[in-house]
């Protein structure tokens, strides 16, 4: 087998796998894993800037946020059925992050960091202040009624969780697919070298770019995915929490690979969920698995898994 | 400007802040010919060069490449144009195979390509000698043959001008052999920019040959002419009786 053919099983494998769990995991987990899936698409589009571009944002709940309202808003103030909902959802996504990325990409380390941060603040307080529409802190919940598409009935379990599932399949196939082609790889090698890149007569800027508004993109398509799915949006996510959540996700489960960015929300949701089964003070535990699993897999699961073992994962 | 010079400057300055690294510098180079750059340490080598390819923005002056004048245009346009560029020190993506790393060099002009990238690659591993280290990873290769996968890089791209900023420093005294053997296969194919301290292989690959001190040329024309020039072997030697 070639290193493509391998990753393709991997791929199609993980979706299967996935696909099976519905029926014979119990409801509890099965709920679980649809939203877990809706997170990984986001995990997903983060992933695709942080750890293929290797470019930090602390601002990612910005373009979640954006897709999540340009749906949210869309049917609950101009009476959008699910479909061009979903379409607005994805151009304020776009559009956000193109602007957010040509303005910030004019730094670069530390500095784009606080200025990813700073313009998610921004968009924040900008919800909480213009709350007479966005209801702010409190949100708003998307009507049973109107989360339907296509025929289907969204706040179905059986649908919810196979509408993730083929949203989940196509971001994650379509990265996979694109982390491959020569775009993708000319990524990479500005993670690894930019001025390198530079001197091989690729235009960097362009390129960091292109990365950005991908990546927004799929986060903006996961946060209204999630309005759509679960029937709410509010500013919560829109905070600096969900920024750093994703980075979370991706650094546990494995940067730069693939599949990394689904084991890092499995993990950590999880991880939560059982530790504060055990005690109240759940974020201790957290937050001592964490600190031993950046000391002993500082490349997260995926990442180790593929250092020691499938030298071949994308 | 003459068909016969693939590329030229005119009055090209460097300053920073009252310091002038390069001071009205015209330069022709001669297509298909080799020529080396040298001067003592701090002569504006490396500013220079910089400048050529768009790393280091000029003061004043102008760089004209293949008759157009250049200056507008940010280096990744400028390599495009088929200029290639080795770092000084070595600069190679570490975390990549070799295949990738010249791969990538490859990529921009071929595309998506994939069979004639991997010709490509084959071929100019082969070339500089790495063909069987193909899968390694570029950063644990030793010193001397990362320099090569450099080159490597560089001969990927097909250059019409290939600008090499010292590339023998650090080698072996078997690898600058190879090295010099190297040059003198692409003298015809391609010109060659060499900025080098060894004399010995200045002198057994350059056509041509342009000193440089204190910013300024100093002198510029055959080996033998620079071998005679006495205000050369003054910057170089230190002898009063320039």
């Amino acid at each position: 087998m070639t290193d493509s053919q391998r990753s393709n099983v991997l791929h199609l494998g993980v979706i299967a796998l996935l696909a099976v769990a519905f029926f014979i995991l119990p409801t509890y987990h099965v709920g679980n894993l649809s939203r877990i899936m809706v997170l990984a698409v986001y995990a997903i589009g983060y992933n695709f800037l942080f750890g293929y571009t290797g470019l930090l944002s602390l601002g990612h709940a910005l373009f979640f946020a954006a897709g999540m309202y340009g749906l949210g808003l869309s049917m609950e103030l101009l009476d959008l059925t699910s479909a061009p909902a979903l379409a607005i959802g994805l151009a304020s996504a776009l559009t956000i992050s193109a602007v957010i990325g040509f303005l910030a990409l004019r730094t670069s380390g530390v500095s784009f960091m606080i200025v990813t941060l700073m313009f998610a603040q921004a968009g924040y307080l900008s919800i909480l202040y213009f709350g007479s529409y966005t209801r702010g802190d409190e949100g708003f919940v998307i009507q049973q009624a109107d989360r339907v598409m296509f025929g289907l009935d969204l706040s179905n379990d059986t649908a919810r969780y196979f509408a993730a599932l083929v949203l989940f399949s196509i971001c994650f196939l379509a990265i996979a697919r694109l982390v491959q082609s020569p775009f993708g790889r000319t990524l990479i090698a500005i993670r690894e070298n930019e001025e390198r890149a530079r001197m091989l007569g690729y235009n960097t800027v362009a390129h960091k770019l292109k990365a950005v508004v991908i990546s927004g993109t799929i986060s903006g398509l996961a946060g209204a995915a999630y309005a759509l799915l679960f029937g709410y949006a509010g500013a919560t996510f829109a905070t600096v929490q969900y920024s750093i959540f994703p980075l979370l996700w991706v650094l546990l489960g494995g940067a730069g690979t693939t599949i990394g960015p689904l084991i890092g929300v499995i993990f950590m949701f999880y991880l939560i969920d059982l530790s504060s089964s055990i005690t109240s003070a759940y974020m201790l535990i957290a937050g001592v698995v964490l600190v031993l699993l950046t000391l002993f897999a500082p490349q997260g699961l995926a990442g180790e898994l593929r250092k020691r073992v499938f030298k071949w994962m994308p | 400007m003459d068909a016969m010079t693939i590329l030229s400057t005119k009055g090209l300055t460097k300053s920073y802040g009252g310091i002038k690294a390069n001071t009205d510098i015209d330069f022709a180079l001669p297509r298909g010919k080799t020529m080396a750059l040298i001067g003592p340490n701090g002569a504006g080598k490396s500013t220079f060069v910089g400048m050529l390819c768009g790393r280091i923005p000029a003061t004043s002056g102008d760089v004209f490449f293949e008759g157009e004048n250049i200056n507008a245009l940010p280096a990744h346009q400028r390599i495009s144009l088929g200029i290639a560029y080795t770092f000084q020190i070595t600069s190679v993506f570490a975390g990549l195979s070799l295949h990738e790393n010249v791969a990538l060099a490859a990529r921009r002009r071929l595309g998506a390509d994939v069979a004639a990238v991997d010709a490509k690659v084959a071929d100019v591993l082969a070339r500089v000698g790495l063909a069987e280290r193909t899968d390694q990873n570029a950063g644990d290769l030793s010193y001397g043959h990362q320099r090569l996968l450099e080159i490597a890089m560089g001969l990927a791209q097909d250059p019409r001008l290939f600008i090499l900023d010292e590339p023998t420093q650090g080698l072996a005294d078997s690898e600058v052999a190879d090295f010099i053997t190297l040059i003198n296969t692409l003298a015809g194919e391609t010109t060659i920019l060499l900025i080098e301290h060894n004399m010995d292989v200045v002198m057994q690959t350059a056509t041509h040959i342009t000193v440089l001190n204190a910013g300024e040329v100093l002198a510029a024309g055959t080996p033998d002419e620079i071998r005679a020039n006495t205000a050369v072997q003054a910057a170089y030697l230190g002898t009063s009786d320039a």
